[in-house]
């Protein structure tokens, strides 16, 4: 495959993968039935990827697959004609579709209504990341599973189960009402962001970095799809302060390196400049949710690192705010370094004292990494080395285990 | 789309409940049941007698055959009537008929009848006045 | 005096005898019309598999809401409705307004129409 060719196909790939999840989202909208409309559409896709590179990409792809996918549909209604249900429904969606297909422009977008669906609160937590990933983008199960460290065919199994719920248990593909939409909204913001959160995690695996960029590329329909949430900005300005790091995050023979010793020179300016801008027009309207502060810290990361800002307490600040809206162990933990920071170690030791009452503590790697660096700071040299030796213990990342040897090694020499 | 709501609470908390308190707790039956209905979404509804009232019917020994196609009849098994209702959890509710029947005695020998007797366990409960 | 009739069975054996969405056995067809000849027949439907169902309770005003069936076996079965709304969110909605849900816990199980040969 020559250059050009190559060109040809990625362009033709990124047209189908933006058509796909609004057909899907489409065709299933009012049937509820996902698996029956990602049927009809993968025809119509295995046959655009193999047309559409050598000759072009049609000018209006969302029509082009529609006619095949309609084509198949109707193939399908004719395979069913002994079975009675349903078929007048069939007819009605067919009769629709052929209506669309002449004007492409009137295909409405239901991608929001299919992710509301996809992270309603009667779907089981865990399968919501993966069912967005898959009705929205076309991942299969085998990618999804390999993000997610469960077998393909569990995994497959469990897709094909979700989507069966979607329908039998008549969850409805649409956008809650106001009243109800902020706690609807975390719940698919919540599983773009794991989707994310898995990718970052997978250091070094290509899988992992696909995932991250295809949890951004849905981050960025939300925020388009949702002009006026503020919290869907939020939680895209969080995804790209973070991916602007990723390659500073390791030194080129894989060792770890923390935020205060990355060089800055290697962060991605352009995706931090959108994280900046994302994140002004959030604060600039209504009040703030937990995405939108999370992205304000490290907003203020950054510019401790580039611009040598004192933003220590503004950080502090943000967490008292982000652990009156979460209560999480999680976000005190974070607290307590931002203390640290801000009025030295011997403030910060009894908050972690407290913390540590949390029985969920116990097996918390980076709450013993943050004690073991605030116990050092006080000098207590044996409690760091022994709760060091925890952290390390408890971190399943071979570079992370490798720099916390290395602060026990230095506390031993010094 | 029609849903069948169930509703489960501890019994014996309930029935601690004071005749004044639990009035109350009627009236906000009432006052759900007349919204339910308001709204065009009301069907049915019914509380159920004590579990403690409730017989269970289920076969005993036997195996299933399929004489005609759809048609499952167990051969050599007993239906066997047991106190109190169905408690075990490897089996599923899978439907539900509201009959009309002057004694249990009656409710039993419909529930007998019933295809679902051949390979489950039939709960039967008298409904109560009320909500 | 009405009754209902509460029909248990291992979903999986009864899923694998289903074909599709509108069989009803002859058995269960016979059964229908005796009960309806008796004029003792008040209603009844099939449900859907446990798969579908979500359970839903009220606690500190905030609806909770499981994905999958009632489970545990400290409370017991006390009553019901059977309700018709547009789609699940409806029902839970509905679900959560009801006195019950403030101190017990309510599956939602959807209705699967059946259609008599």
């Amino acid at each position: 495959m020559n250059i050009r060719d190559d060109e040809a196909a990625r362009t033709a790939e990124r047209v189908a993968r933006e058509s796909y999840g609004r057909l899907v989202a489409y065709l299933s909208a009012r049937t509820r039935d996902v698996a029956g409309a990602e049927d009809a559409l993968a025809e119509a896709f295995a046959t655009a990827l193999r047309l559409w590179p050598a000759d072009g990409v049609p000018d209006n792809p969302d029509a082009w697959l529609l006619t095949v996918a309609r084509r198949r549909q109707t193939d399908a209604l004719r395979r069913n004609k002994t079975r009675k249900v349903g078929e007048e429904h069939l007819m009605l969606i067919s009769d629709e579709l052929e209506a669309a297909a002449a004007n492409p422009d009137d295909i409405p977008d239901r991608r929001l209504g299919l992710m509301f669906a996809c992270a309603h609160p009667a779907i089981e937590r865990g399968m919501r990341a993966p069912l967005i990933l898959q009705t929205i983008l076309g991942l299969t199960a085998i990618d999804i599973a390999a993000a997610f460290l469960i077998s393909p065919a569990t995994m497959g199994q469990r897709l094909v189960r979700a989507k069966a719920r979607i329908k039998e248990a008549g969850i409805p593909f649409r956008v809650p009402d106001r009243q109800e939409l902020p706690d609807r909204l975390d719940a698919v913001l919540d599983a773009v962001y794991a989707a994310y959160a898995k990718g970052w995690t997978e250091i070094g695996e290509a899988q992992g970095n696909a995932l991250s960029s295809e949890a951004i590329w849905l981050g960025r329909l939300l925020v388009g799809l949702l002009p006026d949430e503020p919290e869907a900005k939020g939680m895209l300005a969080l995804m790209l302060y973070t991916e602007a790091r990723r390659a500073a995050r390791r030194t080129a023979d894989g060792a770890y390196v923390p935020l205060d010793a990355q060089n800055t020179r290697l962060w991605d300016s352009w995706q931090l400049n959108l994280a900046e801008d994302l994140l002004r027009q959030a604060n600039a309207g209504g009040p703030s949710g937990r995405y939108q502060i999370e992205a304000a810290i490290q907003s203020a990361h950054m510019a401790r690192r580039l611009h040598g800002a004192a933003t220590w307490p503004a950080i502090l600040q943000l967490y008292d705010h982000l652990f009156a809206l979460t209560t999480s162990p999680v976000v005190a933990l974070n607290r307590a370094a931002a203390l640290s920071e801000v009025e030295g170690p011997a403030a910060a030791l009894p908050a972690l004292d407290a913390l540590g009452v949390d029985p969920r503590m116990n097996d918390y790697q980076p709450y013993w990494a943050a004690r073991g660096h605030v116990l050092a700071q006080t000098g207590d040299k044996s409690g760091a080395i022994e709760a060091l030796t925890l952290a390390i213990g408890l971190s399943s990342d071979s570079a992370v285990r490798a720099w916390l040897r290395q602060r026990i090694q230095a506390l031993q020499d010094g | 789309m029609q849903y069948l709501l169930m509703l489960y609470a501890d019994q014996s908390a309930g029935l601690k409940i004071p005749a004044d308190a639990m009035a109350k707790v009627m009236d906000l039956m009432g006052a759900y049941q007349a919204s339910l209905e308001k709204a065009g979404a009301f069907v049915m509804t019914s509380p159920l007698d004590r579990v403690q009232n409730a017989r269970t019917l289920r076969m005993q020994g036997g195996t299933i055959a399929e004489p005609s196609p759809g048609v499952f009849v167990n051969q050599g098994g007993d239906l066997a009537v047991h106190d109190g209702p169905y408690a075990e959890t490897r089996e599923q509710l899978g439907g539900f008929y509201i009959i009309e029947a002057p004694d249990m005695q009656t409710a039993l020998d419909w529930a007998r009848q019933c295809p679902a007797a051949q390979w489950g366990p039939i709960e039967v409960r008298a409904m109560k006045p009320g909500f | 005096m009405q009754f209902m009739l509460l029909i248990h069975g291992d979903e999986s054996q009864m899923n694998a005898l289903e074909t599709d969405d509108t069989g009803m056995s002859p058995d269960y067809h016979a059964f229908n019309q005796a009960l309806i000849k008796a004029g003792a027949m008040r209603g009844g439907e099939r449900l859907r598999p446990t798969s579908a169902a979500t359970t839903v309770r009220v606690r500190d005003k905030k609806a909770v809401v499981l994905a999958g069936p009632y489970a545990e076996t400290q409370e017991q079965l006390g009553g019901y409705y059977l309700i018709d709304v547009p789609s699940l969110d409806e029902a839970i909605d509905w679900a959560s307004k009801c006195p019950a849900a403030q101190f017990g816990s309510i599956e939602v199980r959807p209705i699967w129409p059946t259609r008599p040969q």
